[in-house]
């Protein structure tokens, strides 16, 4: 009895390790990424096309709410991987481990990319629906504050010529935005609904029809997979970069040049 | 774990040091002892600065831990001058920031030579003066490690002299000192019994 | 013509490799686009006026921040209060607290001139007194993280900007809101969040730039 939780935390922390050894990961992880673009394109196809040609036109909005199977998955994610990168952040700080700062620097571009094409379908899908591209409500400015941190995170890394000093300044930026994060939400929500009403928003109808529900869980499940692969394919080129003088590098990078060569 | 040995002021154990590809150090241990002058030596660029700013924990060591059972003190590149406040009033500021009750920032000054510009604000001083200005303020703590990352850089004949003199009185009274340098500090003609200076060479 | 095309190429492939840096104004601008936005929402008609104050107020807080750390940190004296202040809460206060007094409370002081300039009469330009004197320390304290994270890297003003102002985004809206005492209360509920923020700020940033001023130190 006594034994098993000990059992638990042994293994628990010898996967952390493990999780923070780069050569470990980069073994690992050529699978995994191949999996997830697989699996994850695949939901992504399959959502889509569901979604775009087989799901009846919205009785308010007609066609136009068909991108919703692009915007909604988008934001998700890039909420997601903030949240992960914060908790990266911390890691970072308290531990150290190479591996959370290189899956910091690994995410942020990610999560911008997300973040831009978020806006960029709501900018488009806003057009007809709301009559205008843009309005300033708690969605958009949050989804804008999160642009800017994401960029930040981008920013002050390329900024910072010294490596450990980039990476503790980048961790501990990210902690601090994710800490004033829920305080920007609420704060924009304050004013916005005094102001505001918003025309049409999606979530305050009483439900999303179930037929809508379906493509978009297996779109959101594909956008996380695809952002997944995305991560795990910069960490390992950044890990490759980084680790370069190792022995093991060396000789992955010589059994490559051997396998190209016929 | 983590403390140092018996009558070890500060010890560090087993100090790596990578600076984004080539080891600087590895594995480097140091203890320093009452009355210990160590001389880190090492051609440009092979980690001194380094060393010291893990010792002061300035920096954290890549691996390895430092254990600093006792005040220290630290004069780096940068003096820690702060060139809009005279020599008395940064002294002044240091000691209260570090909770001394009374020190007489005078008395420091003059041994240090900087008795006539003590009221002239630090941007005025030359650069020797500086680095005067900020070895002063070390007798008036009492740390018992000094940590100097070459301190006689821009300092003349004179100002050497004094420095040789405040770390001999400083080991006299058990203090001890880590110093990057290019040239002896130990040499102290006329000391009583001091153990000679230890080497740390970097860069070998 | 070569010469011309030579350097345009060289300076095109520096800025191709440091993209981000380039990005900074152009985020700059959308920055400041939301900003604008977001105070017109809630200062309403009042827009011209305490709106535009205050968002004056946070872009002067955040270039005065920008100096808040770098001399210490350029002659050493930043090294020494690292090894020597324990804690370093206190420290971190006390420089803040300076800092917004040699460059925070003139402009709180100043705002109503600013209100008149606008508006032609400084009426309600307590409302507005009140709202930055609670306020802007607020914002000085959040923007001295991103000044001590960004300590020594000699990009400007326009990256701290960039890192800083989506955080002190909350304390403009409530800022303004009671400037413009905006909704059914008047601003009581604003001013409320106002404090909140303040007293949260006192109690985290000198933390948070602690932390950040150590970093500074790593290589």
């Amino acid at each position: 009895m006594a034994t098993s939780p000990r059992r638990t935390r042994g293994w628990l922390r010898e996967t952390f390790h493990k999780a923070g050894s780069p050569r470990w990961f980069f073994a690992g992880s050529r699978a995994w990424m191949f999996g997830l673009y697989v699996f994850g394109g695949a939901l992504v196809l399959v959502g889509s096309v569901w979604g775009l040609a087989f799901v009846p036109p919205d009785r308010l909005q007609g066609d136009s709410f068909r991108i919703m199977f692009v915007h909604v998955p988008a934001v998700h994610v890039a909420q997601s991987v903030y949240l992960a990168i914060a908790v990266a952040g911390l890691v970072f700080l308290v531990w150290r481990m190479k591996m959370a700062d290189m899956f910091i620097a690994a995410a942020a571009p990610v999560g911008l990319a997300l973040t831009a094409a978020a806006l960029a379908t709501g900018i488009i899908w806003g057009m007809p629906t709301w009559g205008t591209g843009w309005v300033w409500d708690a969605r958009t400015v949050s989804t804008l504050v999160l642009l800017l941190l994401f960029f930040g995170l981008v920013a002050l890394r390329q900024a910072i010529a010294r490596s450990e000093r980039a990476a503790l300044a980048v961790s501990l930026l990210a902690v601090v935005g994710v800490v004033n994060l829920p305080i920007i939400k609420y704060s924009v929500e304050w004013f916005t609904t005094l102001h505001q009403p918003p025309s049409i928003r999606l979530g305050q109808r009483p439900a999303i029809a179930s037929v809508f529900l379906w493509p978009l869980g297996l779109n959101a499940l594909g956008y996380y997979c695809l952002a997944g692969a995305a991560v795990i394919a910069a960490l390992r080129t950044r890990i490759v970069e980084r680790e370069a003088g190792a022995d093991w590098v060396r000789q992955w990078l010589a059994g490559a040049a051997r396998a190209k060569a016929p | 774990m983590g403390m140092p040995p018996a009558g070890a002021l500060l010890a560090a154990e087993n100090l790596s040091w990578a600076a984004g590809g080539p080891l600087l150090f590895e594995d480097l241990s140091v203890t320093v002892r009452a009355a210990d002058l160590v001389e880190v030596r090492g051609p440009n660029g092979s980690g001194k600065s380094t060393l010291l700013r893990c010792l002061a924990g300035l920096l954290a060591p890549r691996t390895g831990r430092v254990a600093r059972r006792c005040a220290i003190d630290y004069v780096g590149h940068r003096p820690g001058v702060c060139e809009r406040m005279t020599a008395v009033e940064n002294l002044l500021w240091l000691a209260r920031l570090r909770g001394f009750a009374d020190c007489d920032p005078r008395a420091a000054l003059d041994a240090a030579g900087l008795g006539a510009v003590r009221h002239d604000v630090c941007g005025a001083l030359s650069a020797g003066q500086t680095r005067r200005a900020a070895l002063a303020r070390l007798p008036l703590g009492a740390a018992h490690v000094w940590l100097l990352d070459e301190p006689l850089a821009a300092l003349d004949e004179s100002g050497a002299g004094i420095l040789r003199g405040l770390l001999a009185s400083h080991r006299q009274r058990g203090g001890a000192a880590v110093c990057a340098t290019h040239r002896s500090l130990g040499a102290d003609a006329g000391a009583p019994p001091l153990p000679a200076p230890r080497t740390v060479r970097l860069g070998a | 013509m070569r010469l011309f095309w030579t350097q345009l190429r060289r300076d095109l492939l520096i800025t191709a490799r440091g993209p981000a840096e380039a990005a900074n104004p152009l985020v700059f601008f959308v920055l400041c686009a939301a900003v604008f936005g977001v105070v017109a929402q809630t200062a309403g008609e009042r827009l011209v006026g305490h709106g535009v104050v205050w968002v004056l107020a946070l872009f002067a807080n955040v270039l005065a921040a920008e100096s808040l750390f770098w001399r210490d940190y350029e002659d050493g004296t930043l090294e020494q209060m690292l090894i020597h202040a324990r804690p370093f809460f206190p420290v971190a206060l006390g420089k803040l607290a300076a800092h917004w007094l040699a460059c925070g409370l003139p402009i709180v002081v100043l705002s109503p001139l600013a209100s008149f300039v606008f508006l032609g009469s400084a009426a309600d330009a307590w409302m507005l007194v009140v709202s930055l004197l609670v306020g802007t320390p607020a914002l000085t304290l959040i923007g001295a993280v991103g000044a001590a994270l960004t300590v020594g890297v000699g990009r400007g003003g326009v990256l701290l900007a960039v890192l800083v102002t989506p955080l002190q985004l909350p304390v403009l809206i409530f800022g303004v809101g009671v400037a413009a005492g905006h909704g059914a209360d008047g601003g009581a509920f604003a001013l409320f969040a106002l404090a909140a923020m303040l007293a949260a700020s006192i109690t985290l940033a000198p933390f948070a730039v602690g932390k950040a001023l150590a970093i500074s130190q790593e290589y």
